[in-house]
């Protein structure tokens, strides 16, 4: 277990990860790569072990065997290393929680400057301008004093996404992002997350939502059965599906009514609002 | 006392075997109350016959009611609770080595003196020479029981030189203390002094009385006239010697006695004193009652900030430690909240003074805080554990160290949980702090009963004590709620 000594490797690589619980193995050998300025949706139903993933990669999660490496940082199976010898992989990797988890004592501010000023050492006024700027980029900035039970479903999500871009990791995990969002938000949701990739991050996603991942995902990696069963361009994957997993996660009929209806990735998005404070 | 209640159902079911004269069949039972735990040689339960109790004061009873041709019959009643009872009709006199006070003759019918006593110091043989009156024990802890003559003699002393009086709620153990060293003196009664010393030893009695005081019979003042014919009937056997027998039975007769029954077989007037009014004694005892109050309210704070420091401790240990830690303070939770807290601060004050000798004060604040800190670390511990584990992982995607989230996301949150369980339980540690009055911290509680035994009454000092309460606990409850609403936000 190690995060030095391995050659720096820009894009998030997952080899052969294997998670069991009990007797049961969640994941069975999943490989998957993201690269920065990529934004990677992992699908599959309820249960798949996407979250698994994702936990294991931002080092919440022990595996049993396999190997994650993240812009240089190196994870193996065994138990979870300590804190200290995961600075690297903290710096490089953000992560955004399905019910967004922010610190409910503090105000969207201080949940965002809490991390840059604590476990970096930033000064406070430094902290307070780069985490400005992440509020504005994402139109919340006039929520800066609010507290998270004074925000919206959205607000709170944008502010999650915030704090964990604060450090400026190349990396960002979002569990589930649009689980509590209306349409609207959704389609506002994915032109930020554009934004962010095109400033050079990658993203990976996990997520069942299909409109979502057509709307704004470069690539998709379908997981069943403990491993990646299908992956590829996000349009090639979700509209040709050549596997079953992927036929099960479209079978639901709503699903199947927006497929016919948008040809591409981009139809969904221009129905859908713009990201803007309610 | 399941002992003496016991007693006091023996007596009433078989206190009457004695033969009866015919007169006597006809009249009540002349009720007379006293307290056997008070002891030989006033009163005792007869080691022969536990049913019924034996010493000079039960052989004064006797003596009376065969004066008044009534068949006596006792009721055991707490020493300090006798005047109060006698008022309340519970029995028509209390004989149990009272004394006689200025404040009981303004509001009870008390009975000729019977006996005299001498006030006596006791002191540990290595201070015999330096100890020899009240005046050399400036700034010495000088122990006595409370609500006697002798521990108003100490608060007057300590206006004068300083010294430190320390009431006790029973005669045995001042003089434990003393030889322990927790005290200097103990001024106390000849006859409880003699038999002290006769029973454990280690300090001696100085010779020179400090000052004479005399035992009295209460009535109610509606019995004066009762009253009168006790009187009648103790001067007729003063006369005749009786008394005398049954002093002399008792091993309390000395020359001493023998002057002071010629004195008063010579019409010398006895009653000392004058009787001071109720008002007087509200202003003399306002500032006793804030001293006592401030007490209660360092006490209490002191306690919490321990109960809350312990309490803060444990919760960690119990949430973060490893299975041994984990066990050992869940065995100190329940076995900490599942005995009395008296029972704690007897053994904390004299079950462990052969290790550790640990003043009244800092014991009463080691025993109430840790008590309480069983009780403020379960509202923590579950305090802690109702934060959102998302929150304490988002921290450490963020790059926080565990210490960092507990002080920064899991702790400021779980103080807002915790701080109206905290407040209320503040609330109860005020008031559970009376108890240290058991070792010896004379406290709010501890000074109203005093002063209601004074005053004869419970009405003003029961009142006074209320509002001084919830002056304390009001304000404090005020607060509690202003921080929750400024918090409810967060």
């Amino acid at each position: 277990m190690s995060a030095a000594g391995v050659p720096r490797t820009a894009a998030l690589e997952v080899h052969e990860l294997r998670v069991a619980r009990g007797d049961r193995a969640v994941l069975r050998g999943v490989n998957l790569v993201v690269a920065p300025g990529e934004i990677c949706a992992l699908m599959g139903t309820s249960g798949a072990g996407k979250s698994t993933v994702l936990r294991a990669i931002a080092a919440l999660q022990p595996f049993s065997a396999g190997r994650i490496h993240v812009d240089g940082a190196m994870l193996v199976g065994g138990p979870l290393p300590p804190e200290s010898r995961l600075r690297r992989l903290r710096n490089s990797v953000g992560m955004v929680f399905q019910a967004h988890a922010l610190f409910e004592h503090l105000t969207a501010m201080d949940n965002v400057t809490l991390g840059p000023i604590h476990a970096h050492g930033w000064p406070r006024e430094r902290a307070e301008e780069v985490a400005r700027a992440l509020l504005t980029e994402l139109g919340v900035v006039e929520r800066a004093g609010a507290y998270p039970r004074q925000l919206s479903g959205g607000e709170a999500q944008r502010v999650a996404i915030a704090r964990a871009l604060a450090p400026d990791p190349l990396f960002l995990l979002m569990d589930e992002p649009t689980s509590a969002l209306d349409p609207a938000r959704r389609g506002a949701l994915a032109e930020t997350l554009r934004a962010l990739a095109a400033e050079g991050r990658g993203l990976l996603l996990a997520t069942h939502d299909v409109d979502f991942a057509l709307a704004c995902a470069d690539r998709v990696a379908i997981l069943a059965d403990g491993v990646v069963v299908d992956e590829g361009s996000a349009v090639g994957v979700l509209t040709q599906p050549n596997h079953q997993a992927t036929r099960d996660l479209l079978s639901t009929p709503i699903v199947e009514t927006a497929l016919r209806r948008s040809s591409g990735r981009r139809a969904i998005v221009e129905d859908s609002g713009t990201a803007s404070a309610p | 006392m399941p002992r003496l209640s016991l007693l006091f159902l023996a007596t009433l079911l078989f206190g009457n075997r004695a033969p009866v004269a015919a007169q006597a069949l006809a009249r009540p039972p002349f009720r007379w109350g006293g307290d056997a735990e008070g002891g030989a040689p006033f009163v005792e339960a007869d080691p022969a016959d536990p049913s019924r109790v034996r010493g000079f004061d039960v052989e004064i009873a006797d003596l009376i009611a065969r004066g008044l041709r009534r068949e006596p019959q006792f009721v055991q009643v707490a020493w300090s609770s006798i005047p109060a009872s006698v008022e309340r009709g519970d029995f028509d006199i209390g004989l149990s080595g009272i004394e006689d006070r200025p404040d009981l003759r303004a509001r009870y019918a008390l009975t000729i003196p019977y006996f005299e006593f001498r006030e006596v110091l006791a002191v540990r043989p290595a201070d015999a020479g330096r100890f020899r009156r009240l005046g050399d024990l400036a700034g010495r802890r000088v122990a006595t029981l409370g609500g006697t003559m002798a521990y108003e003699m100490l608060v007057a002393e300590k206006g004068r030189s300083g010294l430190v009086p320390v009431s006790y709620d029973d005669d045995v153990h001042p003089y434990t203390d003393l030889v322990a060293g927790r005290v200097d003196a103990v001024l106390l009664d000849h006859i409880i002094a003699e038999r002290s010393l006769r029973r454990s030893g280690g300090f001696l009695i100085q010779p020179e009385a400090v000052a004479t005081g005399h035992y009295v019979g209460v009535f109610a003042l509606r019995d004066s006239m009762l009253r009168d014919s006790a009187n009648a009937i103790l001067l007729s056997r003063m006369a005749d010697g009786s008394l005398e027998r049954i002093f002399r039975t008792w091993n309390v007769w000395d020359d001493a006695q023998a002057a002071y029954f010629r004195r008063v077989a010579g019409g010398a007037s006895t009653s000392a004193g004058t009787a001071t009014t109720s008002s007087q004694l509200i202003g003399n005892y306002v500032p006793a009652l804030l001293r006592a109050a401030m007490i209660t309210l360092l006490l209490s704070c002191l306690a919490m900030a321990l109960a809350a420091v312990a309490g803060v401790a444990i919760a960690a240990g119990r949430v973060y430690g490893p299975p041994v830690v984990r066990g050992a303070l869940a065995t100190y939770v329940e076995v900490v909240r599942g005995t009395p807290v008296l029972l704690q601060l007897f053994v904390i004050y004299y079950g462990l003074s052969s290790v550790v000798r640990l003043p009244a004060f800092l014991a009463a604040v080691v025993g109430l805080g840790l008590n309480y800190a069983a009780y403020e670390s379960e509202i923590y511990r579950s305090a802690l554990e109702a934060i959102p584990r998302a929150q304490l992982e988002a921290a450490r995607t963020l790059g926080l160290s565990e210490l960092q989230a507990l002080r920064l996301v899991r702790g400021p949150q779980a103080l807002r949980l915790a701080l109206a369980p905290m407040t209320n339980d503040f609330v109860a540690l005020l008031k559970d702090s009376s108890l240290v009055s058991v070792i010896t911290v004379v406290e709010l509680t501890k000074q109203t009963a005093i002063y209601a035994t004074n005053v004869g009454s419970w009405v003003i000092p029961g009142a006074l004590c209320a509002v001084v309460y919830l002056a304390l606990s009001l304000p404090l409850s005020r607060f509690a709620r202003r921080l929750e609403r400024r918090w409810s936000l967060a």
